[in-house]
Formats: C-alpha cells, sequence, structure tokens
C-alpha cells in the first residue's frame, strides 16, 4: 500500500500553505495554485504529508491510498 | 463557404453501399417527422421491465458503437457498468451539443425527434430505467419545441417517464457532471470524479449520461439488429457517423475520406487548413487533408479526433491564427469560475497567443506560454483546459511557419478578412 497526494481543483484557492510545508513534493504556479508531481508519498514523508493535509485552510487537499494489487 | 443558417440544409453523402441511415428520413422542410411518420420505418422500441435487458445489452456492445459526443467511448461498455450498479438508474439525453461549429444534435432534435426518443427508450430498457431527462440549451427553441410535441404524441405510451430539461447555454454545461450537478438543483458547472455518473448522479443514482446522436444510433441498432449496423463503416470502426462540415451536416461511413467530405460540401478553394472536432479538437495542415480518414486511429496519428463531428475548413486567405487566437480566448471565457489553473491559466495563455499573433511577443513569452500549457494540462475538475490546450497546441504547430512570421511583424494578409469562426455569446448564467 502507497500514498499519493490528490488535490480538488475547486476547492482550492491558492492559499499555498501545503507548498510552504512540503516543498518536496508540491510546487506552485505562476497564480500561486499547487502543482503536485505526482509520484508517491514516500514513507520518510508520510507524516509531513498528512500534516500538509490537515493544514490546508479549505480541505482541498488529501491523502490517498493506491492499491497496487 | 455557405454563410451560417440556423437550421442548416440538408444534404445527403456518402458511397451508395453505405447509404444514409439516421439522415435517412430527415423531410426536407425541416418540419420534424410526427409520430405516426416515424412509425411507418421504425418498430415501437421495447420497454422497460424491472431489470436490465440483456439482449439488447448484447446488441449495443456488438454492434461497436461508440459515443458521438466527443470522447468515443464504447456505449456498450458504458452501459453495462450502469446496469451494473444494481440500483435504479437513469438516463439523461445529453442535447446540450455545446460546440459552435456543429449541428448535427439540433438537426435530429428538430426533425427527427422521435428517432432520438426510441433511442432513449431503448437505453431506459437495456439499462432497466424508469426515468429519461432529455436535456437541451435554453436558447434551442426549436429544439425543445419539437421535443415538447414529439412527447405530447407518444403520450406515456413508452412505460418510462420522459421529460425535458431546459440547461444554460454555457460551453461547459454539456459536460456529464455539469448536466447532473445542474439537475441536482447545483449550477451546471462541473464536479469532481469519482464519483462519476454512473456511479453516482441524479439523485445520487446511477446516471447514464448518452450524446444526441448515439442515441439515434440505437434505435436504430434495437431495430435493425447489430448485423445490419456493422454493415457501415469499417471493421474496427462500424456505423456512420454526422458530421457537420461549414455549418451544413452530413452522413458518412467511418473510414470515408475527408477529401470527398469536402469535395462534396462545395469547398473547392485552397484551405488554410480544417479543424476537426471542434472547439476541442485540432487542426489539420493542407497536406495531411488529401489522405486522412474520418476514423480515431487514423486521425489520432495526427493529432486529431472526431470528437463531435465537427469540421471546419478554413479558406487559405483567411488567417488561421486570428481564427485561433479568437477560439481560445472564448475557450478561456467560457471556464466554469472554479479551478484556479483553468481560470488564471486559461487566460494568461489566451492573451499570451494573441501577443504573438499580433507581433507584441518575444521569444521568452513563447517559451512561457509553452510551460504553461503544461503546467495547466490535466489540473481540471474537468477536461476543460486540457481541451483548449490541445486546441492552441496544434495552431501553434499547424501555423508554426505562419506564426513566426506574424511574431516579427509580418502578418498574413488574412488578418484584414472578417474571421469566419463562431464565438457567440453564452451570457453569464449557470442555473
Amino acid at each position: 500500500m502507497s500514498y499519493r497526494l490528490r488535490i480538488d481543483p475547486i476547492r482550492c484557492d491558492g492559499a499555498g500553505l501545503c507548498a510552504e510545508m512540503l516543498p518536496e513534493l508540491i510546487g506552485l504556479d505562476d497564480w500561486g495554485y499547487p502543482i503536485l508531481d505526482g509520484t508517491p508519498v514516500g514513507q520518510a514523508l508520510l507524516p509531513l504529508a498528512r500534516k500538509t493535509v490537515a493544514a490546508c485552510p479549505v480541505l482541498a487537499l488529501r491523502l490517498e491510498a493506491v492499491d497496487h494489487r | 463557404m455557405t454563410t451560417s443558417t440556423w437550421l442548416p440544409p440538408l444534404e445527403w453523402l456518402g458511397p451508395p453501399a453505405d447509404g444514409y441511415r439516421l439522415l435517412a428520413r430527415v423531410p426536407a422542410d425541416g418540419v420534424a417527422r410526427s409520430l405516426n411518420e416515424h412509425r411507418r420505418d421504425a418498430p415501437p422500441p421495447p420497454a422497460p421491465r424491472r431489470r436490465p435487458r440483456s439482449e439488447l445489452l448484447d446488441s449495443i456492445e456488438q454492434s461497436g458503437l461508440r459515443g458521438h459526443g466527443g470522447a468515443g467511448f464504447p456505449t456498450g461498455t458504458k452501459l453495462r457498468a450502469v446496469a451494473a450498479q444494481g440500483r435504479r438508474p437513469i438516463v439523461v439525453v445529453n442535447g446540450a451539443e455545446s460546440e459552435p461549429v456543429s449541428a448535427k444534435d439540433r438537426l435530429l432534435l428538430m426533425t427527427m425527434p422521435h428517432l432520438v426518443i426510441d433511442g432513449a427508450v431503448v437505453a431506459a430498457s437495456a439499462v432497466g430505467a424508469k426515468t429519461v431527462i432529455v436535456c437541451v440549451k435554453r436558447t434551442a427553441r426549436g429544439s425543445l419545441e419539437s421535443l415538447e410535441r414529439a412527447l405530447a404524441e407518444r403520450n406515456g405510451t413508452d412505460g418510462v417517464d420522459l421529460r425535458v430539461v431546459a440547461i444554460p447555454p454555457r460551453y461547459v454545461a454539456g459536460e456529464e457532471t455539469a448536466l447532473v450537478h445542474f439537475l441536482n438543483g447545483g449550477p451546471a458547472k462541473p464536479t469532481i470524479t469519482p464519483p462519476r455518473p454512473f456511479e453516482r448522479g441524479v439523485d445520487g443514482q446511477p446516471t447514464l449520461v448518452q450524446n444526441v446522436e448515439t442515441l439515434a444510433h440505437m434505435a436504430q441498432i434495437a431495430a435493425y439488429g447489430p448485423r445490419w449496423f456493422r454493415e457501415a463503416g469499417t471493421a474496427d470502426e462500424p456505423g456512420t457517423t454526422l458530421l457537420t462540415v461549414g455549418h451544413r451536416v452530413y452522413e458518412v461511413g467511418f473510414g470515408t475520406t475527408l477529401a470527398s467530405i469536402l469535395v462534396a460540401s462545395d469547398v473547392v478553394e485552397p484551405l488554410a487548413g480544417v479543424l476537426v472536432g471542434g472547439y476541442f479538437g485540432a487542426w489539420l495542415a493542407p497536406a495531411a487533408i488529401s489522405d486522412a480518414r474520418v476514423s480515431n486511429p487514423d486521425l489520432r496519428a495526427r493529432g486529431a479526433a472526431i470528437g463531435c463531428g465537427a469540421i471546419m475548413p478554413l479558406a487559405a486567405r483567411q488567417c488561421a491564427l486570428v481564427e485561433s487566437a479568437r477560439v481560445v480566448h472564448w475557450l478561456a471565457r467560457e471556464n466554469a469560475g472554479q479551478c484556479g489553473p483553468c481560470v488564471n491559466g486559461l487566460a494568461a495563455i489566451a492573451n499570451t497567443f494573441t501577443a504573438m499573433v499580433a507581433g507584441r511577443a518575444d521569444g521568452r513569452m513563447a517559451q512561457q506560454l509553452v510551460r504553461w500549457c503544461s503546467e495547466i494540462e490535466g489540473r481540471g475538475a474537468c477536461r476543460h483546459p486540457d481541451g483548449a490546450i490541445r486546441f492552441l497546441r496544434s495552431a501553434v504547430s499547424v501555423f508554426a511557419d505562419d506564426l513566426e512570421r506574424h511574431m516579427q511583424g509580418r502578418p498574413c494578409a488574412g488578418v484584414h478578412e472578417r474571421p469566419v469562426l463562431p464565438v457567440p455569446a453564452t451570457g453569464e448564467q449557470w442555473r
């Protein structure tokens, strides 16, 4: 089981906290909206990723389990 | 080219082996065919039962029919996904026809409403639905009136609850999650997926959203059989497709050459290019037109797709870049105001591209355009930004030499011509 970040682009209003907290996986475009690199979240970054998800002021960021089967 | 008319004049085309199907009995006067006339050659569709009708699911699957709304998804697969949900589904007829250069769905609704409704009843029977909602733009008065008259003629004899809903005339309102959102009482704007409508749609029920033309084909498959359906087109892409070519509607078998369609529609002047698939489609260069076919594998190899079947030949005297810049601006303005990358990104892309076309941009801005395109793609809740970017990229690549000259301050003579690609006013209403 691995995890991946996902953004609800309708909820997201570009606060940018996520890119501040987790620059390893999240960048910002020229208007301050997050760009995810799309790679699975490694074990080392998982705790920080959870905190980042919790920090989003509009709850637009989610950590999803990826089922590899 | 003929100018745009509200009801496109009809012409039929195609090798005799294909014959005309959907358009075979369209009345020459453009007045809707009545139920009595329609029933002379079209048997009544099988009424829905409590459960999905597996014989219909099999027929549709064997026919090889794919959706004619734009995505080209296999219809049989979609029906089975809805039928497999195990709860009473709802059928939504998508008659939004948002593409400004497409007229085929409107033609069917205005002249052959009973063929479309037959198809919707077939779809309902196939998946076990008892409710059919036909969605048409509020501004499509002719289609709305034709449908209301047709439903009155049928008088509830189909064993299905059939109703018509007028939707806001916005480009993305025809996107399937936007239709569902509107039917559930929200604005006609897309929602995030999952859930997809087939899982949870109108009133939370599994919902089959199917394009008008696709349903008309389904009516004929149910009436005449999948084997008959496969007699037209190719083994890989069976059947026929409607095409709107420069505001006129044609029906051809899949695999027909694009050149023969252009000849038949009186396009004789030299072309700058052909826009295939509407504003979510792509440009084909004149050199690619001679051997291109109405076939998705063939067109995809050229960076295009049939999409909604709208084909817009652009005369060489027009400036394809000015036309493209106007369309990109229009698409940018038609965003739903929801997702940051689409709202901000498409506007920036449209402005930069226009600056390049107008000779007001440098190489750095051109590079920025390329970067923005790849950053924005895939970051909307729906595919609106992706479609706009596909269109823009094809303009930049097909007309690369022209763009180079424009950027050097040497635009083509066509910039002084009156633009021909329509960019209709759509208003601000989402409800």
